[in-house]
């Protein structure tokens, strides 16, 4: 088996391969495997690192050295250097826009150092099609210890306390939402995630996706749990193919490892996700004209009450829950 | 893949697969784990540092002491290549020359394990831009 001496992190959001990080990865590769190196080197494609503006970042472990802008060919000196004679390529490390000088650990650039990443714990750390990586930073935990631990009303209880309040603008607190929609009675109820990021550079929901979407997964899951819903639909803009891409991925292999579908972990627990693409309308990020896209009619508020935690989704309680919200949730337990 | 059937077994899998991330999880917090500088220059290369590299990497792990391997450039010792640096948490780095398998192995039980000190060790008698 191989034994790793060497990680590459190379940057796999939308912003860095829009300048060639999928070609970087592809030469990355060919060179290490030329020079046999295939068993000590790894070159992982992560979500986005957050430093959008300086990429394509490339991170090589355990040195913790980021690379800035790198282009693809770049990617046979990274190797004939770094990897090999252990020589940091100076010219493509940041430079430190005050003194001048360069800066090889991350951790002392000042765009990280004052970071404590929650909602982005994951991204530019895994890689988000590889839900392995997930479950070995924790995921799927708190879905397990929810389910097996815990009643749905201390689950609640918990993210309560945690103060959490929504992130698509309003800031209504999640937990009392969660309890509104599980104190609601009907035969059927949704959990609804609305990835319908629509303000003009906001990046933050895309980047959660597209970085760790079994964050996304799980939260979901949980509130399935504490509003009693065994489904969910995640509404997302059709403008975001790699983000729709890689939550496709992340839900197909949720499913074989039966962290979605019928009793999951042996709990008795039903949930299932399912895709739902926005065209691209600045007002269906307001949860009651997306409610209606869903329904297929035309993207329009509606006046509230009924809320949509009583009255939502076909006229059925749902609770919707921005992504960057959701993907909090699991770090409560 | 069979299905995760229950939480505790969940909980093995995570077991399992965190060896997988550990060289990334190490390396967000090298400060707090003993650091272990391998000159890998040409001349290091040629002295057999490789095999010290896999060597400490290997035995590190079987005797469960967290610790960050990295390789570096030439030391500018090239007569006593292969050069190891040893960074114990919170202490200075120590250099050590002449490091084979089996100085690796004694560097290991009595300076890691122990802080005591072995033969070998070059003292560093000089000063660079970043001191001043």
């Amino acid at each position: 088996m191989a034994k790793y001496k060497m990680h590459l992190l190379v940057c796999g959001g939308t912003g860095c391969r829009a300048s060639a990080s999928e070609e970087i990865v592809k030469n990355l590769k060919t060179i290490i495997n030329d020079k046999g190196l295939a068993d000590e080197v790894q070159v992982i494609m992560t979500g986005c690192f957050g430093f959008c503006e300086k990429g394509p970042i490339v991170k090589v472990m355990p040195d913790n050295t980021f690379y800035t802008e790198v282009k693809p060919e770049d990617a046979r000196e990274i190797v004939e250097e770094h990897v090999v004679k252990g020589r940091k390529v100076t010219r493509l490390l940041y430079t430190d826009p005050e003194n001048k000088e360069h800066i090889s650990d991350s951790k002392h650039m000042g765009f990280y150092k004052k970071q404590i990443r929650i909602a982005l714990r994951n991204c530019g750390f895994i890689n988000p099609e590889n839900i392995d990586e997930y479950i070995a930073r924790e995921g799927y935990q708190a879905l397990g210890k929810c389910l097996s631990e815990m009643t749905p009303d201390q689950v609640i209880a918990e993210i309560k306390n945690s103060g959490l309040r929504g992130r698509g603008g309003a800031g209504f607190p999640t937990g009392l939402k969660w309890e509104i929609t599980r104190k609601s009675k009907a035969d059927q109820k949704y959990v609804v995630c609305n990835a319908d990021e629509g303000d003009p550079g906001a990046f933050m929901d895309r980047s959660v996706l597209e970085g760790d979407p079994h964050s996304v997964i799980e939260a979901m899951a949980i509130a399935g749990y504490c509003i009693e819903a065994d489904k969910g639909l995640v509404y997302i803009r059709a403008e975001y193919p790699l983000a729709i891409e890689r939550l496709k991925i992340a839900i197909k292999q949720a499913r074989e490892y039966g962290l979605l579908g019928n009793d999951i972990l042996g709990t008795g627990f039903n949930f299932d996700i399912e895709l739902r693409y926005g065209a691209g309308a600045f007002v269906c990020g307001e949860e009651t004209a997306l409610i209606h896209s869903m329904e297929g009619h035309r993207g329009e508020p509606t006046l509230k009450p009924p809320f949509p935690s009583v009255s939502g989704y076909l006229g059925k309680p749902t609770n919707v829950n921005n992504v960057e919200n959701l993907c909090q949730c699991p770090s409560n337990y | 893949m069979a299905k995760v059937k229950s939480l505790a077994d969940l909980k093995k899998i995570k077991e399992d697969l965190q060896s997988k991330m550990d060289l990334r999880e190490k390396s967000t917090h090298p400060e707090n784990l003993v650091q272990i500088k391998v000159a890998m220059a040409t001349c290091g290369i040629a002295s057999g540092a490789k095999d010290v590299m896999d060597y400490l990497i290997d035995e590190l792990d079987k005797r469960n002491i967290e610790a960050v391997i990295t390789q570096t450039g030439c030391m500018g010792y090239c007569y006593a290549e292969p050069t190891i640096e040893v960074t114990l948490p919170n202490q200075e780095p120590v250099v050590f020359g002449y490091v084979n398998v089996k100085k690796a192995d004694e560097i290991i039980e009595k300076f890691i394990k122990n802080g005591e000190l072995v033969d070998g060790i070059i003292p560093v008698n000089y000063e660079t831009i970043h001191s001043k």
